[in-house]
C-alpha cells in the first residue's frame, strides 16, 4: 500500500526522502494522511495533518494519523515557534489565498519547510497558453472555471517571493513525468519540491 | 437490522472504603448504579468508561425488560455495529456520584441519619467522580481503559482521568467539551442555581422532609439550560414565530410554539430529576479546571497526560463553543501529544452531541475501529 502512494505521488517519494528517521512533521493541507501515514510506517516519523475537508479528517482518523481540523488560511495559530522539524505543504500552495502569510507561518513553526507545487513555467503549459488556452495537464488538471488555484506560480517565482520573505533554499527537487530534470528546470520541470527555513 | 444492544439490567456495586473529596468532606460509604454492554476480552483491555454530562445517567443503550420504551440516552452511538460497537468493547456506563438515579446522592437516606442527604451532601467535584469511577473500574477488575469519553461534562471526566490516571487509560474522547467553563457559562448556571435555591418549596436542600419538590425552580433551570443547549437557528428552524392558536392573545398563557416546547421540557425534566443533583452538577462544571493552580496554564496542567486523544467540538455549540475545544487541542500539541481535531457541521448546538450525524459517527467509528484494532493485538 506504502509504495502505491508513492509511485502515485512522485513528489512524496521526493518529500519523504528528505525527512530524517524520528523526525516530527507538520504536513499542511495534508488529504487522507497518506504521506504522513507512509512516513510514520517508513521513518517512525511522529506528525500530524492540517485539514479542512471533512472527508478528509474521517480518511486520516481511519488512516490512524494525528489531524486537526482547521482552516490553513486563518494561519497555524494553534502551533508553536520552531515545534516542528519539518511543515509540509504537498501541491497545495498554489490553492491558498493567503499564500506569503502561510509561507511565513511555515518558516516559523517548522525548522524547515519542504513545498511541492505544479510549474506554471512548464514547456507544455506555456505551449497552452500560446495556443490560446489556459492550461490543462495532469498537475494541474482543471478548466480556469473551475479550479481551486488561484496562486500558480513558476520556480523562478516562488524562487523569487523566498528572496524576498528572506527564506534560504536549501534544496530543489525538480521533476516530469516521475524523472529527475536537472537542465532548464524552470521550463522543463512539471513538478518542483523546494526545502527552505529563514534565512536568519 | 436490529442493532440495540437488546435488554439491559442495571447492577450496583457497594463500596465501604470512605471517599474524601476535594473540599475535604468525607463519604464513609457509597453505591454506584451502572450498566454494561459487550464482553470483556480475556485481558481485559477492551473496556470503555462513557462519562455522563449534567442530566444523563447509567442507561446508555439498550432497553429494560419490564420497560421496553426506556431506550438509552445515548443508544445511537452504542451497540452492535455502532460507533461505539458494543461487539467489540465492553462499555461501561454509570451514575455519577450525587447523582439521582440510584447511585448515592442527596435524594439518597444517609444511613447515619436515617433521612435523605439533602443539603448535607457534599459538593461534589470532577477530581472526586474519577476517583469514585477508578474504584469501580477496582471492582470491575478493569486496570486500565482502552477509552474514556463523554460529551460536555463527560468529557471533563475523561479529561480529567488523564490527568489523575494517566497510566489507566489510553484514548481520551472530549466531545463538546472545554476545559474549564467561561464567566458566561458560570453565569448561566447561576441563575439556573437560583432558581432552586429561591423556590420556596427548596427549603434549603431539605425538602424531602416536607414532602414537596422545588418544581418551579427546577423547570425554571432547565428552560434556561435548553435554550443555551440549542442554537439560535435550530430554534428558528424548529419554531420560528409559530403561534400554537394561530394568532395573539394578549396574555400571559402560552402563545408561541417555543414558549409550549420549554415549558414542556421544564415540566418533564422537574417531574423525575433532583433538585441538590442539579446543584451539584452545575457547579462540579463551575470548577472543573485543571489549570487553576498552575496560573491558569493550560500546558502545564495537560503534561501529566499519556493518553491518546479525540477531541470532537461544533459549530453551532455556543455553550461548548469549537474554541474551547481547541484551547484543549493546543495544550496537548505543547505537549506533544497524539491528537485529533474534528470541528463537526451541525445546526443542533451543544446538543449535537446527541445527535445523528454522519460525518461525527464516522469520525467516531474510524477512531474507535483503530483502537479495536489495537486493543485486540
Amino acid at each position: 500500500m506504502n509504495t502505491s502512494i508513492i509511485e502515485a505521488r512522485p513528489d512524496f517519494a521526493a518529500i519523504a526522502a528528505w525527512i530524517p528517521q524520528g523526525s516530527s512533521v507538520l504536513d499542511l493541507g495534508c488529504g487522507d494522511g497518506s504521506l504522513l501515514r507512509h512516513l510514520r510506517e517508513t521513518r517512525e516519523v511522529r506528525g500530524y495533518g492540517v485539514e479542512i475537508n471533512d472527508q478528509n479528517i474521517a480518511a486520516c482518523i481511519a488512516n490512524n494519523v494525528n489531524v486537526i481540523q482547521t482552516d490553513l488560511e486563518s494561519g497555524l495559530a494553534d502551533f508553536e515557534n520552531a515545534s516542528f522539524d519539518y511543515v509540509i505543504l504537498s501541491q497545495t500552495l498554489q490553492a491558498t489565498r493567503h499564500t506569503e502569510a502561510l509561507m511565513k507561518e511555515i518558516v516559523r513553526v517548522g525548522r524547515e519547510g519542504i513545498v511541492s507545487f505544479p510549474n506554471f513555467g512548464y514547456w507544455k503549459n506555456r505551449m497552452q497558453v500560446m495556443l490560446g488556452n489556459m492550461p490543462v495537464s495532469a498537475e494541474i488538471p482543471y478548466q480556469w472555471y473551475d479550479t481551486p488555484n488561484v496562486h500558480l506560480c513558476t520556480l523562478d517565482d516562488f524562487e523569487n517571493l523566498c528572496a524576498h520573505l528572506g527564506i534560504r533554499i536549501l534544496g530543489r527537487h525538480v521533476m516530469a513525468n516521475g524523472n529527475d530534470v536537472l537542465v532548464m528546470p524552470n521550463l522543463r520541470g512539471s513538478t518542483a519540491v523546494y526545502r527552505f527555513k529563514r534565512a536568519d | 437490522m436490529d442493532t440495540s444492544v437488546g435488554i439491559v439490567t442495571a447492577q450496583s456495586a457497594y463500596f465501604e472504603k470512605p471517599l474524601t473529596f476535594k473540599s475535604g468532606a468525607v463519604l464513609p460509604r457509597y453505591e454506584l448504579v451502572y450498566e454494561t454492554y459487550g464482553t470483556l476480552n480475556a485481558g481485559k483491555s477492551n473496556a470503555i468508561l462513557i462519562c455522563h454530562a449534567l442530566s444523563g445517567h447509567h442507561h446508555v443503550a439498550g432497553y429494560y425488560a419490564n420497560d421496553t420504551k426506556n431506550i438509552g440516552w445515548w443508544d445511537n452511538m452504542v451497540g452492535p455495529g455502532k460507533p461505539i460497537d458494543t461487539n467489540k468493547f465492553f462499555v461501561i456506563g454509570l451514575n455519577n456520584l450525587g447523582g439521582c438515579h440510584g447511585s448515592t446522592g442527596p435524594s439518597s437516606i444517609d444511613p447515619l441519619t436515617g433521612k435523605p442527604y439533602g443539603a448535607s451532601f457534599p459538593v461534589i467535584t470532577v477530581e472526586d467522580w474519577v476517583e469514585s469511577q477508578a474504584r469501580l473500574a477496582d471492582h470491575l477488575g478493569i486496570a486500565q481503559f482502552a477509552v474514556v469519553l463523554g460529551g460536555s461534562l463527560g468529557g471533563m471526566q475523561a479529561m480529567q482521568w488523564a490527568l489523575s490516571y494517566p497510566d489507566r487509560v489510553q484514548h481520551v474522547l472530549a466531545i463538546a467539551s472545554a476545559p474549564h467553563l467561561t464567566a458566561q457559562n458560570i453565569a448561566f448556571n447561576d441563575v439556573a442555581r437560583s432558581a432552586i435555591l429561591t423556590d420556596p418549596d427548596f427549603h434549603n436542600g431539605d425538602f424531602y422532609q416536607h414532602g414537596v419538590v422545588p418544581t418551579r425552580g427546577l423547570r425554571l433551570a432547565r428552560m434556561l439550560g435548553h435554550i443555551t443547549y440549542l442554537s439560535d437557528d435550530a430554534m428558528a428552524d424548529k419554531f420560528g414565530r409559530e403561534l400554537r392558536s394561530g394568532k395573539l392573545n394578549f396574555s400571559y398563557e402560552i402563545e408561541f410554539q417555543i414558549e409550549s416546547y420549554l415549558r414542556y421540557q421544564g415540566d418533564k425534566f422537574a417531574a423525575y430529576f433532583d433538585a441538590n443533583t442539579y446543584l451539584l452538577m452545575t457547579k462540579a462544571l463551575d470548577y472543573f479546571d485543571p489549570a487553576r493552580g498552575l496560573d491558569g496554564d493550560l500546558n502545564r496542567a495537560f503534561a501529566a497526560a499519556r493518553a491518546k486523544f479525540l477531541v470532537v467540538s461544533f459549530s453551532t455549540d455556543w455553550r461548548f463553543s469549537p474554541g474551547r475545544s481547541r484551547e484543549i487541542v493546543h495544550a496537548l500539541l505543547h505537549n506533544k501529544r497524539d491528537v485529533s481535531y474534528a470541528e463537526i457541521a451541525s445546526q443542533h448546538g451543544h446538543d449535537s452531541f446527541l445527535m445523528d450525524d454522519e460525518q461525527y459517527f464516522a469520525v467516531m467509528r474510524n477512531y474507535l475501529n483503530n483502537v479495536a484494532a489495537e486493543v485486540s493485538l
